[in-house]
């Protein structure tokens, strides 16, 4: 088998500019397409694709980034639980920097709290093991991509008899989510990019019922340009001949039933809850995970529940987030986008993560895009 | 000697002074240092000097390609150069955390003396604190300079319109060796730092004449954080092609999996050039003589399309702005 080069063989200008050229031929109407993950948005804005696509092609960011669509009132929790005294409190990436009510964990850190940004859920772990004396709190967030590792933590420490350890469990689930958007009947969505490390987890028969239901098609894209411009033309194809159909265009790492061990591992440790409120977007039936109950010894919302606080936050009244997810409006619609909301000081969710649509707005757009204000 | 540093090393008393003789004097020696007076004084050349100075910390204190040590000098050193300065003498703070191991300290100290060679800059003065641990990341350097300048005007305020940009080395491959490294990636990988002392090339640029508006070695903030000062403080637009900035793919690669960009990665021995069209065809053939910077690469121009903000093009065409970094870089999610 020839070698291939997993970046550039990715990103090669030639096949960039035939792709876009085919899709500009092949595109005869518009199609509006909802990229779900955030890592999509980001391949988007970053690759400046919507310059190379024709204007009649409209990308809508959804509700791909669980940072985004965090509650306040669990960002509150997740304070809470490091104001503890004699506590670690450890979570994944930007989550840090989001604030809540009041403060943020970042802000918190410089007080003096012990908070740890994680590279690998796994190394909670080692800082259980090296802090004996001290409660750990994992607050485990992301979609069905790293539910499978805070599974692994829990096995490992009831292996390892590790009593210092808590979860409080944030993990939320891709088509119920989509569901939410489309069973509204506002959301003008033609067809989907299904996300590309969610899919490895949990194969691409998830959106099957969604292709379904709604009649668009779905595409299962990689993160790689060249895997976003295929992705895009092969939704032209299905929708010039009527089709409504789930097609995997990331064959090199997504399979039709997905990583069994890994979804065994999800089920073995947690349950669905009955709803899940998602910033922005409301109530979600089924759209989240928690601990079984025989874990309960273990989940911080069950363990700390008297400390956590039970206030619904909504946002500031300006900020557009919610309609953002459901793809209702751009960033650049918001009023206070870029002014009074920016990266370092944001009023809503979608500027926090950088794998928010806002952020990725802001950090690479307003550049000859289309929809883009000078 | 014991083989860790102990708090008595920095008393000022009798183990100060055999730490002081054994080894800063063994390696640094010269006739100034070795004079042994409460200040060094000195004979510069030029009327103008350019004095500079920088701290240094750094966890793993040991890199692929490097140290510490091999760091504060470089980056002092780079300092003075980036203003036309022949680097002349520094002067160099430890601060050391009680059980440092000596022989670490002694591969710093010589890693020192080595990279010092590079540029003929000397050592005249020094200092060594010992603090109980836990008080500094195993070790602390201060390194302050002074060097004689040879050329004036080179400045981020000189950009003018119709200027080219050359980058002197592939981008971001101290930032991602260093991030390798840490204990909590364990990536492995055999990725180096880029970590050099630069004056040698641009002594050669001078030497031939060659007109250069702007220098800067692009350290924390990366190739962004200077092409966007760049454009900021000299109000021009600057223009770069993503296909002529060379990255390692390994340095692509860790960046894909972390959701970093390669721009905003640290360098140690990497710098950005800013000068007139007419002058990259000479530059380039100076600059390619040396390791350091034989991977010089024409990367874009100065044009008045958005004053004071830094465009991206992709290889395809279309573009995007290069935002300066923001916040602490974290890892994406998923």
């Amino acid at each position: 088998m020839p070698e291939v080069d997993l970046i550039e063989g990715f990103r090669d200008p030639v096949h960039m500019k035939a792709l876009a050229a085919i899709i500009r031929k092949e595109c005869t109407r518009k199609i509006n397409i909802m990229e779900v993950c955030g890592g999509h948005t980001h391949t988007i804005m970053k690759y400046g694709l919507p310059q190379l696509l024709p204007d009649n092609i409209e990308f809508v960011h959804g509700p791909g980034c669980p940072v985004c669509i965090m509650p306040k009132e669990r960002i509150d929790h997740a304070i809470a639980l490091a104001l503890m005294p004699n506590t670690i409190l450890a979570t994944l990436g930007d989550m840090i920097r989001v604030p809540g009510s009041k403060s943020s964990l970042q802000k918190l850190r410089a007080d003096g709290c012990d908070i740890r940004s994680l590279y690998s859920p796994l190394d909670v772990i080692k800082i259980a093991q090296d802090n004996p004396d001290k409660n750990v709190v994992f607050f485990a967030i992301g979609f069905e991509t790293t539910t499978p590792m805070s599974a692994v933590v829990l096995e490992q420490a009831l292996r390892l008899g590790l009593k210092n350890i808590f979860f409080h469990i944030n993990h939320v689930s891709v088509p119920e989510a989509v569901d939410a958007i489309m069973s509204g009947g506002d959301a003008q969505i033609d067809a989907f990019l299904g996300p590309s490390h969610v899919s490895v987890i949990t194969g691409y028969k998830i959106y099957e019922p969604i292709a379904k239901a709604y009649r668009t098609p779905v595409v299962v894209a990689g993160f790689e340009p060249t895997d976003v411009m295929e992705s895009v033309l092969r939704i032209v194809r299905q929708i010039n001949h009527g089709k409504a159909e789930v097609e995997n265009q990331y064959a090199r790492a997504v399979s039709r039933e997905g990583n069994l061990k890994a979804q065994a591992l999800v089920k073995t440790y947690f349950e669905k809850r009955d709803h899940f409120r998602w910033r922005g977007i409301g109530d979600i039936a089924h759209s989240a995970l928690k601990l079984k109950p025989a874990y309960a010894a273990m989940d911080a919302e069950v363990v700390f529940d008297d400390i956590l606080p039970k206030v619904l936050l909504d946002d500031h009244k300006m900020c557009i987030c919610g309609d953002i997810l459901k793809g209702r409006a751009k960033p650049y619609d918001c009023k206070v986008f870029a002014k009074a909301c920016i990266p370092s000081n944001p009023m809503g969710s979608c500027m926090v993560s950088s794998e928010g649509a806002c952020a990725a707005y802001f950090k690479y757009g307003n550049l000859n895009l289309k929809g883009a204000k000078a | 000697m014991s083989t860790k540093i102990l708090l008595s090393h920095g008393g000022g008393g009798e183990e100060t002074q055999s730490l002081i003789k054994n080894l800063f004097f063994k390696h640094f020696g010269n006739d100034i240092l070795l004079h042994m007076e409460d200040a060094a004084v000195l004979t510069m050349k030029s009327e103008k000097i350019a004095f500079t100075t920088d701290s240094f910390t750094v966890s793993p204190l040991f890199f692929k390609g490097g140290n510490i040590g091999k760091l504060a000098i470089a980056g002092t050193v780079n300092d003075l150069s980036m203003m036309g300065a022949r680097p002349k003498y520094l002067t160099c703070a430890f601060m050391i955390e009680e059980g440092f191991e000596y022989d670490k300290l002694e591969e710093i100290v010589v890693s020192m003396r080595d990279e010092m060679a590079k540029s003929g800059v000397k050592i005249v003065a020094g200092d060594t604190k010992v603090v109980p641990k836990g008080g500094v990341d195993g070790i602390f350097i201060n390194t302050a300079g002074v060097g004689e300048v040879l050329k004036e005007g080179i400045s981020a305020h000189a950009l003018r319109q119709g200027d080219a940009i050359i980058v002197t080395n592939e981008v971001g491959n101290h930032g991602a060796c260093i991030l390798a490294m840490r204990e909590e990636l364990e990536l492995q990988s055999d990725l180096k730092t880029d970590c050099a002392s630069l004056w040698k090339s641009i002594e050669a640029l001078i030497d031939a004449d060659i007109k250069i508006h702007a220098l800067r070695d692009a350290t924390r903030g990366g190739v962004s954080a200077v092409l966007n000062e760049w454009a900021q403080t000299s109000n021009v637009g600057i223009h770069v092609r993503e296909a002529d900035i060379p990255v390692a793919n390994e340095v692509k690669g860790m960046c894909e999996l972390l959701g970093f960009e390669p721009y905003e990665f640290a360098n140690e021995g990497t710098m950005l050039i800013a000068l007139p069209q007419s002058e990259v065809a000479k530059a380039l053939e100076v600059l390619k003589r040396f390791e350091e910077t034989s991977k010089s690469a024409l990367i874009g121009d100065v044009d008045d399309r958005f004053e004071g903000r830094v465009v991206l093009q992709t290889p395809w065409g279309s573009e995007r702005f290069l935002e300066p970094p923001k916040g602490e870089l974290l890892p994406r999610i998923c």
